[in-house]
């Protein structure tokens, strides 16, 4: 909401002392936020009123004019124009040397065909004004200023009147009545404590008659319009209105266009309550009807663009037709004209939700319809159609009938609340007494008898005690109340989860893993990019039914087509070797739940030098190894078709599946526009957090020496590392400490289609040293074991 | 025999001196105290004196063997040192070649920013709390005060799931509030990180997913006061010591006083000018939005079960990501989720 200063100041409350700094500080402390503000004259440096003095033909031009302009300085400049409607004795605006004008022109001296000019005479137009600011003026040539109250040399911005501040507030959507220049001059006069000046509007009247006679209004949609209130105006003289209210408008960033029309936004503008004017002849029979429009119905608006209409839609219509979209702008079909005679002033109040979904539906918010969007003041219509019929007194441009309309529907009823101080200081934590508060409530316009404070009506913010204290508090000063420490009788911390989470993040960059964080909708395209199967559960997302796009339309059930988005972004973007992680959530909807489950996933991703399947393993087993989880086991499996079929293992914890780990298979890398070699990760962190090892305590160190055995093995290409390991370790008995897996070899002395494997075992007993029996006996056990069972032999 | 011992002793202690290398000094060892050494020669000749000369040429000569031995032990360390810093200069490296490449990855610099912002909470007292992104309309607006028809839950604000629009994406982590005090009863000091959602089109500065803090304080007798010093507290912790602070009336349908707090523009402290030009980091206004809070409302209370007229409380929320941007100096949103490793290795 703009506010021009000059407006409040001369109106309402005199604040013409305080710097715009300080305007602009003290109301934003005091609750109305300032965005920005912006001296009107800013743009306009240097230009003048100048006289004509003489005014000749340029020797080396045929449309050229060579000027001596008196511009208040001892000595006239010459100025050199190619306008046609310059006289001599004329005033007009002079941008002399070093000058600007709006749009940032820097205007300088020069020369033109030869002769000197220091400066240039303007237009209208380049000093940023249109022809709805200055209806009298021509066009197309110089702006000639002899109607206007200047001399030679006085600043052109005072004769614009662009003396003044534009102060752009945010308005918060609790407080409509700041939608308003009274609003506005209200919450001036109490931050700097000030008195506000009051208007009452006063209509005259006339004998031209009673409105009754002529017009009939009935609200059948009572639900969407509160109030409607009405008054008539007869020997309508259409015309531009005068200076001082053309200059308030175009301030406030409204173009003016009539007397009439001008009164209705200029009445919008200081009440706050948005107005509409119809031409009396397009109202049919004399019949205003508010309603719902009925399907199929259109209304040609002001805008020239025909909208089509549904029942749910508020409409002003005669007995046959819509003439107006209620709230939001008039219909084509009953706007004022240059012959405009007879008009109907509409003061109303509709439903907010109402206003704000049709303008919506039909995407064309208008400043009525922001107004009317926040939920108004329904005793604000009379006071503003009386406005506008004294302002038509005022301005001279009709007759006011006599009568006024106003079916109510609904008005609040009178509200009242009980000054609390003591509980008021509790909550802030301050000691303002009863009578600062009560002045600080009255300075707001807010009347408190005893303890009864009587809510204003357009106050419907304040309904209960943390209301007032806040309008105490903002008054005191935010930052006057006294700033304490409270006793913060928790513990605090991270859950048990997030300090897993934590580690993990940790583990992960210690082995070079850098943090990834990626959307959490995704495309359905990525089911088809990983080549999920089309009956894969996974398939059934959680549908967003309004997303931004179809890229970000469903929620991701599965991790790893996020991460390998960034791992092709990261390869486009030529990074040669990239390792990544992300720890975030996927969305599984779940039977007979309205929210879905929210597990969380660690993924990891890598391509680029040094990259392979065991590579990506260790750093597996590293990272459950720091996180102090049971222990994991790896199975090959072939049928999921985002992997790789001969390089891919399903991860699981004491029969648990946590997830995959595996090399990208070539034509998922390739539907990502990869052709480097993928490995990726994906593990259900939540699943692993609740298979973490119990808290660990002291087991003694070994007092006998252990016993190191290699067996070199020869079996089957068919035969796996964890098969062999299983049987060894069921065979060894618990004299076995450690089978570990320390070299394969195919080739010269080994049979094709068999393979070598190379293990050493540590055995050792807690209570002796072992004998060479004692290992023997161990050692045959397990190569009886491995022969039976894999059909394994020592090389 | 007086003289040949000194002779000997002369010579033999010139040779142990002369020898350049173990190899020589053992040799000299030997020609002059071996078996067949010189020194063992003239004691040989010890029996041929009287037996008053004996016991003095006895002690001569042994003298003479101590102070070659010596020399000979002297010669030996010398020469060792001497072949060690032989072996050490000849194992020189240049140090200035790089050592061997450990990779580290690095923690996305919005993570970073937050877990800065968690410790000092947890410091605090704070419980960290994790909640549903999904979620229900209830929790997300109507028990935070924000009615049917308010306009952040319009369709073209909110992502949603369902067509009675109870379903969908959280636009705010003030739900987490609602959640925490549903669950757990006074006093109450809680800190909710997560992803929020809003129908923004990304751009350099909106994202349609972003992160928020929230904050939730419920106790007895907790004040506005309260409320200022606990902020202060924690934005001085984040922002530095000398940080200026303001507080300012607001909006929020859930507190009730509301406030956003400012810090004062590091940039231009506060005059909104740098060098005469309008100042880039706050655009002229001299302050910093940092967050939104208030007091709880009474209503927001009642809803979630505590009593108003026993508990009071104050509610906090900030956006990560302006507050990740500001601080690494990041101009453009979609570099955070851009995750370009060349810009995650910077940080």
């Amino acid at each position: 909401m703009k506010l021009n200063r000059k407006w409040l100041h001369e109106e309402f409350v005199d604040l013409s002392h305080v710097s715009d700094k300080e305007f602009v500080e003290t109301m934003t402390v005091a609750g109305q936020k300032v965005e920005t503000y912006e001296r009107m004259d800013a743009e306009i440096k240097n230009v003048v009123v100048g006289k004509v003095v003489s005014i000749v033909r340029h020797e080396n031009s045929d449309h050229m004019w060579v000027c001596q302009v008196d511009v208040g300085q001892e000595e006239p400049v010459q100025i050199v124009t190619g306008a046609q409607n310059v006289k001599q004795g004329d005033l007009v605006p002079a941008a002399l040397h070093n000058s600007y004008l709006p749009g940032g022109i820097h205007i300088t001296k020069g020369k033109l065909r030869g002769e000197k000019s220091n400066g240039m005479l303007c237009s209208f137009a380049e000093l940023g004004l249109t022809q709805n600011d200055l209806p009298d003026a021509y066009a197309d040539g110089i702006w000639i200023l002899n109607d206007e109250d200047c001399k030679p040399g006085d600043d052109i911005n005072l004769v614009i009147g662009n003396d003044d501040t534009i102060v752009d507030f945010e308005i918060t959507n609790n407080r409509p009545d700041c939608y308003s220049i009274i609003g506005l001059a209200r919450e001036a006069a109490a931050a700097f404590d000030k008195p506000m000046r009051h208007h009452e509007p006063v209509v005259k009247g006339s004998d031209v008659g009673s409105m009754y006679e002529m017009l009939d209004v009935e609200v059948p949609a009572e639900n969407l319009c509160n109030r409607y209130s009405s008054r008539m105006v007869k020997n309508v003289k259409i015309a531009p209105s005068p200076k001082w209210l053309r200059q308030r408008l175009r301030a406030n960033g409204v173009r003016p266009i009539n007397n009439i029309v001008d009164i209705t936004n200029y009445v919008m503008l200081e009440y706050g309550q948005p107005m509409h004017a119809f031409d009396y002849r397009y109202v049919g029979s004399g019949k205003i009807v508010v309603r719902e429009a009925t399907e199929g119905e259109t209304l040609t608006t002001l805008d020239g663009n025909v909208r089509q209409l549904k029942p749910g839609m508020l409409v002003i219509a005669d007995e046959n037709k819509p003439i107006g979209l209620a709230g939001i702008m008039g219909g084509e079909n009953s706007e004022i004209l240059d012959d405009t005679t007879t008009v109907v002033f509409e003061s109303a109040n509709f439903n907010g939700t109402s206003i704000r979904q049709t303008a919506l539906a039909l995407g064309m918010r208008t400043e009525s319809s922001g107004k009317f969007e926040k939920n108004l003041d329904p005793m604000m219509t009379v006071p503003a159609v009386q406005r506008a019929c004294e302002l038509v007194e005022l301005l001279q441009c009709g007759d006011v009938m006599d009568g006024i309309i106003d079916i109510i529907n609904y008005v609040p009823s009178p509200k009242t609340l009980e000054l609390e101080p003591e509980k008021i200081n509790r909550l802030l934590g301050t000691e303002i007494s009863e009578a600062d508060m009560v002045s600080y409530l009255n300075r707001l316009e807010i009347p408190v008898e005893g303890r009864t404070i009587h809510v204003p009506s357009f106050r419907p913010d304040l309904n209960l005690m943390a209301d007032i204290a806040e309008e105490v508090g903002r008054l005191y000063g935010y930052n006057e109340i006294p700033t304490t420490a409270f006793k913060n009788a928790t513990q605090g911390g991270y859950s048990p989860e997030m300090i897993m989470e934590n580690k993990a993040g940790q583990l992960c960059r210690s082995l070079g893993f850098s943090e990834i964080i990626t959307y959490s909708f995704v495309s359905p395209a990525i089911f088809d990019q990983i080549r999920l199967p089309a009956d894969s559960v996974l398939r059934n997302a959680m549908r967003i039914q309004n997303p931004l796009g179809e890229d970000t339309s469903i929620m991701r059930t599965i991790a790893v087509p996020s991460m390998l988005d960034i791992l092709a972004r990261n390869n486009a973007y030529h990074n040669k070797s990239v390792k990544l992680y992300e720890l975030a959530k996927i969305y599984l909807p779940t039977e007979g739940q309205v929210l879905p489950e929210e597990p969380k996933m660690l993924v990891l991703g890598t391509y680029g030098e040094g990259t392979d399947f065991f590579t990506l393993k260790g750093q597996l087993e590293a990272i459950f190894t720091g996180l102090r989880v049971k222990k994991a086991t790896y199975s090959a499996v072939s049928d999921n078709p985002t992997y790789h079929p001969g390089r891919c293992a399903v991860v699981s914890i004491d029969g648990v599946e946590l997830g995959y780990l595996g090399q990208i298979h070539p034509l998922v890398a390739q539907n990502y526009g990869m052709d480097v070699d993928v490995y990726c990760a994906e593990i259900n962190f939540t699943k692993l957090f609740d298979l973490r090892l119990p808290d660990v305590t002291y087991t003694p160190l070994p007092k006998y020496p252990s016993v190191s055995r290699d067996l070199s093995l020869i079996c089957d290409e068919a035969v796996t590392v964890a098969q062999i390991e299983d049987v060894i370790t069921a065979a060894a008995g618990k004299l076995l400490r450690s089978v570990k897996l320390f070299d394969i070899y195919r080739g010269k002395g080994v049979a094709e289609g068999k393979k070598s494997m190379a293990f050493s075992l540590e055995l050792r007993a807690d209570d002796r040293t072992l004998t060479d029996a004692d290992s023997e006996g161990v050692i045959t056990k397990v190569l009886t074991a491995l022969s039976e069972k894999l059909n394994a032999t020592l090389r | 025999m007086k003289e040949q011992l000194e002779l000997i002793k002369q010579n033999a202690l010139a040779a142990l001196e002369a020898a350049a290398d173990t190899a020589a000094l053992d040799e000299q060892r030997v020609k002059w105290l071996g078996k067949k050494g010189e020194l063992t020669a003239v004691l040989k000749m010890m029996g041929k004196l009287s037996a008053e000369e004996r016991p003095v040429m006895g002690q001569l000569a042994n003298s003479v063997r101590a102070e070659i031995e010596a020399k000979l032990e002297q010669r030996k360390a010398e020469l060792s040192a001497c072949a060690l810093e032989a072996k050490l200069a000849a194992e020189s490296i240049d140090v200035t070649i790089p050592g061997k490449a450990v990779e580290l990855g690095h923690q996305h610099p919005m993570n970073q920013v937050l877990q800065q912002v968690k410790d000092i909470f947890v410091g605090l007292g704070y419980t960290v709390v994790d909640g549903p992104e999904v979620e229900l309309a209830d929790y997300n607006f109507t028990r935070l005060n924000i009615e049917e028809g308010h306009p952040s839950r319009d369709r073209s604000d909110t992502f949603y799931f369902n067509d009675e629009d109870s379903v969908l994406l959280r636009t705010q982590t003030s739900s987490m509030q609602i959640r925490f005090m549903e669950n757990n009863k006074p006093p109450l000091c809680m800190l909710a990180p997560g992803r929020v959602f809003r129908k923004d089109e990304a751009d350099a500065t909106h994202s349609p997913m972003f992160h928020q803090i929230e904050g939730l304080v419920v106790d007895e007798h907790i004040t506005m006061g309260d409320l200022k010093g606990a902020l202060i507290t924690i934005m001085r912790a984040i922002y530095g010591e000398d940080a200026q602070m303001r507080f300012r009336p607001h909006h929020f349908p859930f507190t009730e006083p509301s406030c956003e707090m400012d810090m004062q523009c590091h940039k231009c402290h506060g005059t909104g000018e740098v060098d005469g030009n309008v100042c880039p980091t706050c655009h002229g206004e001299g302050w910093i939005e940092l967050l939104g809070a208030g007091m709880v409302h009474p209503d927001v209370l009642r809803n979630c079960g505590i009593d108003p007229e026993k508990y009071s409380g104050f509610a906090f929320g900030m956006g990560l990501e302006r507050m990740a941007m500001g601080r690494l100096k990041i101009n453009d949103l979609r570099l955070i989720f851009d995750n370009n490793i060349k810009f995650l290795e910077q940080f």
